[in-house]
């Protein structure tokens, strides 16, 4: 399956990466053959074959919900590029 | 020999009948630092000027005995930037659970933390924000990757010991490649908690040694259920230095014939050749077996874990830590601190991981890479059904120059060939030094065994360490 370059651009805005013209050239070029390479797996017959999303035969983990000790505000926001009060602050989203 | 050159055993040993002190390690380690850290650039954000402050514990097993770190793996207060620009500055308010493992244990934690390709994504230690590490075999070469920081720490001894993580060989092919020991535990060993994810369902923390001995201490430390860990496995964790000092008569070894194929090195296939003979002549049987679906292998991998790594590293955004670029608009804030933040091979593989998962596209490559990845667990369990263990190269050349394949991804990717099966099997694998190319560079022998077999891996490899003089050896720096 080929990969064109408008593919590559609405990729990278799903990913929310900004790419430069000659970035996105050199991306779709190097993303095509890559899947060029990829397009083997098309090859093998899969149909009676179960998806292994993870080997380890677990599911459902639980824990009892009782209240434990956590983060303080104060911590969790010591890494904030921009903080305001207890909150991490971004820019402006309603105009 | 001086105290940053011996084995951890050897200085636990020392440091229990007070022939050493932990700061007297520190000293000889700071010392090596100073001589050979400009050449090798095992460490990020060494600065020749600082002599980081530790005050070592002397308590415990480990009795203040110093590890170092990866930078992805948090260390509270201790700068942990997974060797990327958009982790600027972040120093984790918590720590890893191996880090409180080895701190309840008496460890110190070595304030300078290894390098390694951004993310762990790579096989080269190129793709470090903090420019590349260099093999102490051979300057101009690579020390493998991702966990390349780790490996030529130790290899160097400007370690003594080191944690990496192994996502598709990220331990393994850098021990490989600086002639030192490195093991990916089974997959749910070792917990995950406060390990920066890359790709959830292959990653793995494990050790970087210089011996088999030394690994064993190690795993054993840093193995068992953790409540914070929900893919932690609770499971009795055995003293793995059991496992050491027993003979290996009449073990059955399988040699898969998929890894002897065209593109091999002719003197890795002649050194590891040698290394099965050493094998059957400790009394270990070995026959022919296959793994058929091996050929897979990457390009399962290359879409399972870019798939997982797209959505774990949606987190980078500039919100909560780390480099924000400035905008007036949120959009527009989160793509550039995106596009500044991360280096090339990373936004490689986030939007190839984002259009494997996207609409369209999904059952093609992503559902189809999962079911893939079962036929290869598939040829593990049947080979396993007959054999104690499967022994391989653990890369198909020895460490490759700087420079050789950075401009090639795929090239690149290939290099990880012999490693990628076994994080998508689960199983665990080590690493062990076996020989040198005529050019001096180390060779890795790679042991695979069943899941949670850990004691077989240290026990062959013990066997043939014992046997053989290749761990001794050590680079002229």
């Amino acid at each position: 399956m080929a990969i064109d370059k408008e593919t590559v651009e609405y990729v990278a805005h799903l990913a929310r990466i900004e790419l430069k013209p000659e970035e996105l050239d050199k991306l779709s070029r190097q993303l095509h053959d890559i899947l060029g390479f990829i397009d083997k797996l098309s090859a093998l017959d899969v149909g009676q074959v179960k998806p292994t999303s993870h080997i380890l035969p677990i599911s459902n983990v639980l824990r009892e919900d009782k209240p434990h000790i956590c983060l303080t505000p104060d911590k969790a926001l010591e890494n904030a590029p921009s903080k305001n009060g207890n909150f991490f602050s971004v820019p402006k989203i309603i105009e | 020999m001086e105290l940053n050159q011996l084995t951890a055993h050897d200085l636990l040993d020392k440091l229990k009948s007070n022939q050493a002190t932990p700061e007297g390690i520190l000293d000889s380690l700071y010392a090596r630092i100073q001589k050979v850290e400009l050449k090798v650039k095992a460490y990020a954000r060494f600065n020749p000027a600082d002599k980081p402050g530790v005050s070592p514990r002397a308590d415990g097993l480990l009795s203040g005995l110093p590890i170092t770190i990866k930078d992805n793996i948090c260390t509270e207060g201790l700068n942990t930037e997974c060797c990327s620009k958009i982790l600027n500055n972040f120093r984790p308010p918590y720590d890893a659970t191996v880090i409180s493992k080895l701190k309840t244990a008496g460890s110190s934690i070595f304030p300078l933390k290894a390098n390694m390709d951004e993310f762990a994504f790579g096989s080269s230690t190129e793709n470090s924000y903090f420019g590349t590490t260099h093999n102490p075999w051979n300057l101009e070469s690579v020390p493998g990757g991702s966990s390349g920081g780790s490996a030529a720490a130790v290899a160097s001894d400007e370690a003594i010991w080191a944690l990496g993580s192994d996502t598709g060989g990220s331990i393994r092919q850098p021990a490989s490649f600086c002639g030192v020991v490195g093991l990916k535990p089974t997959y749910g060993r070792v917990s995950r908690f406060g390990l920066i994810a890359f790709a959830s369902s292959l990653d793995q923390i494990g050790p970087i040694t210089k011996d088999v001995e030394d690994a064993a201490i190690l795993t054993r430390i840093i193995s068992g259920y953790d409540p914070n860990d929900s893919t932690s496995v609770n499971q009795d964790v055995p003293d793995y230095t059991n496992s050491l000092g027993k003979d290996i008569k009449g073990l059955k070894i399988g040699i898969p014939k998929e890894y002897f194929i065209a593109g091999m090195d002719t003197q890795v296939k002649a050194v590891i050749e040698e290394a099965v003979n050493k094998l059957k002549s400790l009394g270990a049987v070995s026959s022919q077996v296959t793994l058929p679906h091996t050929q897979y292998a990457v390009p399962v991998y290359y879409i399972i874990a870019t798939a997982e790594a797209s959505s774990n590293l949606a987190r980078f955004d500039g919100v909560q830590y780390g480099y924000r670029a400035k905008s007036n608009n949120l959009i527009d804030m989160y793509k550039k601190t995106r596009a500044q933040g991360f280096g090339e091979e990373a936004k490689r593989r986030i939007i190839l991981g984002t259009f494997a998962l996207s609409h369209g596209y999904y059952d093609a490559y992503y559902l189809r890479a999962l079911k893939v990845r079962t036929l290869i667990k598939n040829d593990f369990d049947a080979v396993f059904k007959d054999f104690d263990c499967i022994v391989a190269p653990t890369s198909p050349t020895p460490a490759f120059k700087i420079g050789e394949r950075a401009a090639d991804p795929l090239k690149m990717y290939l290099s990880d060939i012999y490693t990628i099966s076994v994080n998508l099997a689960g199983i665990p694998a080590i690493s062990i030094p076996c020989g040198f190319t005529k050019e001096g560079l180390p060779v890795g022998l790679q042991i695979m065994a069943k899941p949670f077999n850990e004691e077989m891996l240290f026990r062959l490899a013990h066997a043939f360490e014992q046997n053989t003089e290749w761990h001794k050896l050590k680079p002229r720096l």
